[in-house]
């Protein structure tokens, strides 16, 4: 499978006009490529996410095309899209602890739920056994009540659910943030698990915990302020990362063994813009410690050897890196 | 009453949302138009028996007169002669007042007990809401009626007195569960850490917070409170020496006023109070679209 | 799960001990004396005479005893049933009298209650669906819910039956039919029965329709309700889903419009002349024969109570949650 998305653009309405919460993306997702798509809050990575399979409440579709197996997925059409989802396009979103409906046993909602979706639950019985075998749940799940299971497993039914006609891009919405640490590498392992056993032919890992990432994801793209920051493989992201975005994220990441005692934990100082009316030329200008007056013009997303960087000085500085750090390090 | 069922959470906000707020306010239809429709008819409750040209209790006017303008019967006679004009504004005023005091401590009560057991917990919240499931279960209409059939003479101020006391069981519930949501917030934490008394954290931390539900609150009490005394005073025990518009649908009644067709006496009274009751549930429904982002209409 | 109930019977108790203990000591913290009245009623003439009636009906109402022990009595005759004898309507015992009009008033009052909240329910569902439906149902429904009881009464009174006979103006049947179970009486009791239910009913309508409406529309912003459309579900089963979510506050909301919806029998009967609790509460309290009251505010209480007991019932078997809650699940 293969997705391509071009110059995506998905904006909020609002009282004041529209936010342009992902204001034109363009990347590629081959197939079996599990993509981390990470950034701070408010970047436009779940606006994104969300985009490929359903707009909700105040999104609207305002341009570009995103095309998964060769077909274009008619996103700004509800109805149109009906299709594709959970067949083509799936979400474990982030709310999964409180997806399912709380008045149904969990076998009876599925049941239903594929039904009205045109598959036999019968032909996916065994699979979906088999499944809930793997992510480490009994059988007996099924004849549960949501409020009998722990947050944990409901996430994991979830996920199984999601992924249980096999879709070929299945995305996951911030699936850890909610969670702690051991269960996070829990449900990372069974991400990518899924992909390798077929389940799901790509991913797109939304959240803003890059370490997650590093454990999961083939690639990962960064994002800031609606705009696409830097994309390459998790290694090159984190041990050599170009745009100036991405080195501050990854270099403020605590390290295990390091005391901070001796060693500044830096965060990114300031805020990101406001995206109802945003700046002119390169969104991360403010806070960015080498802006130039060159970053009064928009940088354009410059790819390279599977690399790809949207930032004057990276694309410009291939040998000199300068320190990012004013002051004493 | 599941009909107006108390409203969402409203969130905390911030000072600077007040002004937001306004203009939203002025916008909202639901809220314009209820607003001003309550407005109105407390105007005319105010100003109208000033208008009035004689007592509502006085006879001396022509038997089942049509309404005239003749001698200022602007809405006709009951059967006894006495001025349905004067009877009317009379009583509209005696509904707001009802209507005031006993949402007013109705209100008083349910904050009392609400915020208590809320903040507290405990064995102080067990005991409040058994407290409050006992009068939330007794038919409190049948108890007033008792309460009131015993007393010769009654005053409006009882009956809003005895109103109060009984209604309050549904809104102390609610704000139990909403002062709950808002305990568990850092800012009473830091209020506690800082030295603040309870009732100092209660009512200048949380009660803010909760400002715009405890008034949409309120206006629920009122409107109840003036359809149960309507409900007391048909049923004859109204406040006594004085008439009010539950009064004047009884004795329009008991007087075979619907099978004289005297529909000036027994169809202002009713279609007054289901005016202001109305007017009020509707700017309910209004201030809940103002108060809570998500209601609003784009 | 025992204990939930035994706690809700716990605090039923309780509020009935409450309810009877006010309903006896409220005559007595009352200024008054129901003897002077009957007396007043009886006229007569000769002092000694009335001394000696004074005495005897001191006597028969245990009002010579002290107070603590007119309390047990009061118990006592209620668990014997015997509620006392009515003042008004002397010799007929409270108890009869309660037991021909129940039969009527819970004739006005199940129907009404039940059918209001099936068919308010429906359309407060509908409403939230579509639009235009939503823009005219739901003031109708804030007025219908705004209007007090007794207007509506008379409004139906007066158009239906005083002006176009269409409906009969009163009582609970044609007083020249034959009782007994023929078709004829039972029609009539229909037939006499029509309005003092429909505006009942069309009352209460109204809040069901709102209260459902609005359970309805937070029920669709669920998450659960995102994720199923996330996942492609088609509205039906959305709806589904959310129908039957949004109608367990409404069970719980029959115990507690309960209460309103009896007061509202209570004032229909008056203005129809309907032969129910209302009514006789109605002559009670203009003629002053305080054990009529006490004795249907009683039985309004058990009544009331019971009530309460099947909804909470009804409650836990219907709703997962409760049940699940109660038996320890965890989360």
């Amino acid at each position: 499978m293969s997705l391509h998305v071009d110059d995506l653009r998905v904006y909020y309405r609002t009282l004041a006009g529209d936010v342009k919460a992902l204001d034109g993306a363009t990347f590629d997702v081959a197939d079996g490529e599990i993509m981390g798509l990470a950034g701070e809050s408010g970047c436009g990575k779940s606006t994104l996410g969300k985009s490929l399979i359903r707009l909700d409440g105040r999104m609207r579709y305002a341009g570009g095309h995103v095309v998964l197996d060769g077909k274009e997925l008619p996103i700004w059409d509800d109805e149109a899209m009906n299709p594709f989802r959970f067949h083509n396009v799936s979400i474990v979103p982030q709310y999964a602890m409180s997806a399912l409906n709380p008045t149904r046993k969990i076998g009876r909602m599925i049941g239903e739920l594929l039904r009205a979706r045109g598959a036999d639950p019968r032909t996916v019985e065994s699979e979906l056994a088999r499944r809930l075998d793997l992510v480490g749940l009994e059988q007996g799940v099924l004849g549960l009540y949501p409020i009998e299971l722990s947050g944990g497993m409901k996430q994991r039914v979830v996920m199984v659910i999601s992924t249980l006609l096999d879709p070929s891009l299945l995305i996951a919405d911030e699936i850890t943030s909610a969670l702690d640490v051991s269960t996070q590498k829990a449900v990372a392992r069974m991400l990518v698990e899924f992909r390798d056993r077929g389940f799901v032919k790509s991913m797109i890992v939304i959240t803003h915990d890059i370490a997650v990432l590093y454990q999961v994801a083939d690639t990962i793209l960064v994002m800031y302020a609606g705009k696409l920051a830097e994309k390459a493989s998790a290694e090159e992201i984190v041990s050599s990362p170009k745009h100036p975005y991405t080195r501050l994220l990854v270099s403020s990441l605590p390290e295990v063994g390091v005391r901070y005692e001796e060693k500044e934990l830096h965060g990114i100082p300031g805020r990101p813009p406001s995206l109802l009316t945003p700046p002119t030329g390169c969104r991360f200008r403010d806070r960015c410690p080498l802006a130039t007056a060159r970053c009064a013009q928009e940088p354009p997303w410059v790819e390279e050897n599977g690399r790809g960087v949207a930032c004057w000085e990276a694309a410009s500085s291939q040998a000199a890196r300068p320190s990012l750090v004013a002051g004493a390090r | 009453m599941s009909a107006v069922a108390a409203p969402a959470a409203a969130p905390a906000k911030p000072v600077g949302a007040v002004r937001e707020s306004l203009y939203f306010a002025l916008r909202n239809r639901k809220l314009v138009f209820g607003a001003s429709v309550t407005g109105a008819m407390l105007l005319f409750a105010i100003f109208g028996p000033l208008f009035a040209r004689h007592g509502p209790l006085a006879y001396g006017g022509d038997l089942s007169l049509a309404p005239t303008r003749h001698g200022g019967y602007w809405f006709g006679t009951t059967l006894q002669g006495q001025d349905v004009f004067a009877q009317f504004v009379t009583g509209l005023r005696l509904a707001f007042i009802v209507g005031a005091l006993g949402g007013g401590i109705a209100s008083a009560i349910a904050m009392v007990v609400g915020f208590t057991a809320g903040y507290r917990g405990g064995i102080v919240d067990e005991v409040l809401n058994m407290l409050t499931n006992v009068v939330l279960v007794i038919p409190t209409f049948a108890l007033l009626l008792v309460i009131a059939a015993y007393l010769s003479v009654r005053g409006i101020l009882t009956e809003a007195v005895f109103i109060g006391l009984t209604s309050w069981p549904w809104a102390a519930r609610a704000l139990r569960a909403q002062t709950f949501s808002l305990v568990s917030r850092d800012f009473v934490d830091l209020a506690r850490l800082s030295g603040r008394s309870s009732w100092q954290i209660i009512f200048k931390e949380i009660a803010p917070n909760m400002s715009s539900y405890l008034f949409m609150m309120f206006i629920l009490l009122f409107g109840g409170a003036i359809l149960i005394a309507a409900t007391l005073d048909f049923i004859g025990l109204g406040p006594s020496n004085t008439i009010s518009l539950g009064m004047m649908m009884q004795l329009s009644v008991q007087n075979a006023a619907l099978q004289l067709h005297l529909w000036w006496w027994f169809l202002p009274p009713g279609l007054a109070l289901m005016t202001i009751v109305g007017s009020l549930y509707v700017m309910n429904v209004g201030l809940d679209e103002v108060f809570n982002p998500k209601l609003r209409e784009m | 799960m025992g204990r939930y109930f035994l706690r809700k019977l716990g605090i039923y108790s309780l509020t009935f001990f409450v309810a009877v203990t006010v309903d006896w000591a409220i005559p007595h913290l009352m200024p008054g004396n129901p003897v002077l009245t009957l007396m007043n009623r009886l006229q007569i003439q000769d002092p000694r005479v009335a001394q000696h009636v004074y005495h005897h009906y001191m006597r028969a109402f245990n009002l010579d005893l002290p107070l603590w022990k007119q309390y047990w009595y009061f118990w006592v005759s209620l668990v014997h049933g015997d509620l006392g004898t009515s003042i008004l309507q002397f010799p007929s015992p409270v108890t009869s009298i309660i037991l021909h009009a129940a039969p009527y008033t819970l004739g006005l009052l199940i129907p009404a209650i039940l059918l209001s909240w099936y068919f308010g329910n429906k359309v407060g569902a509908l409403a939230a669906r579509r639009k235009v439906l939503d823009n005219s149902a739901l003031p109708l429904s804030y007025a219908l819910t705004a209007t007090p009881y007794m207007w509506l009464a008379i409004l139906l009174s007066w158009t239906l039956a005083v002006t176009w006979h269409v409906f009969p103006v009163g009582f609970a049947y044609d007083p020249t039919a034959i009782r007994g179970l023929s078709w004829a009486f039972v029609g009539s009791l229909a037939y006499h029965w029509f309005l003092p239910f429909m505006s009942l009913f069309l009352v209460t309508f109204g809040g069901w329709a709102i209260g459902m409406r609005n359970m309805i529309i937070y029920e669709l912003e669920s998450d659960y309700a995102h994720y199923l459309e996330a996942l492609g579900a088609p509205q039906r089963l959305v709806r589904k889903y959310a129908f039957r979510n949004a109608l367990l506050p409404q069970i719980t909301g029959l115990a507690l419009v309960l209460g309103a919806v009896l007061a509202g029998s209570l004032v229909t009967e008056i203005v129809f002349s309907y032969p129910g609790l209302g009514y006789q509460i109605y002559r009670a309290i203009t003629n002053e024969d305080y054990f009529v009251i006490q004795g249907i505010f009683l039985f309004i209480i058990v009544g009331v109570l019971i009530a309460n007991f099947v909804v909470d019932i009804v409650y836990v078997i219907v709703d997962p949650r409760t049940r699940i809650g109660m038996e320890g699940g965890r989360s």
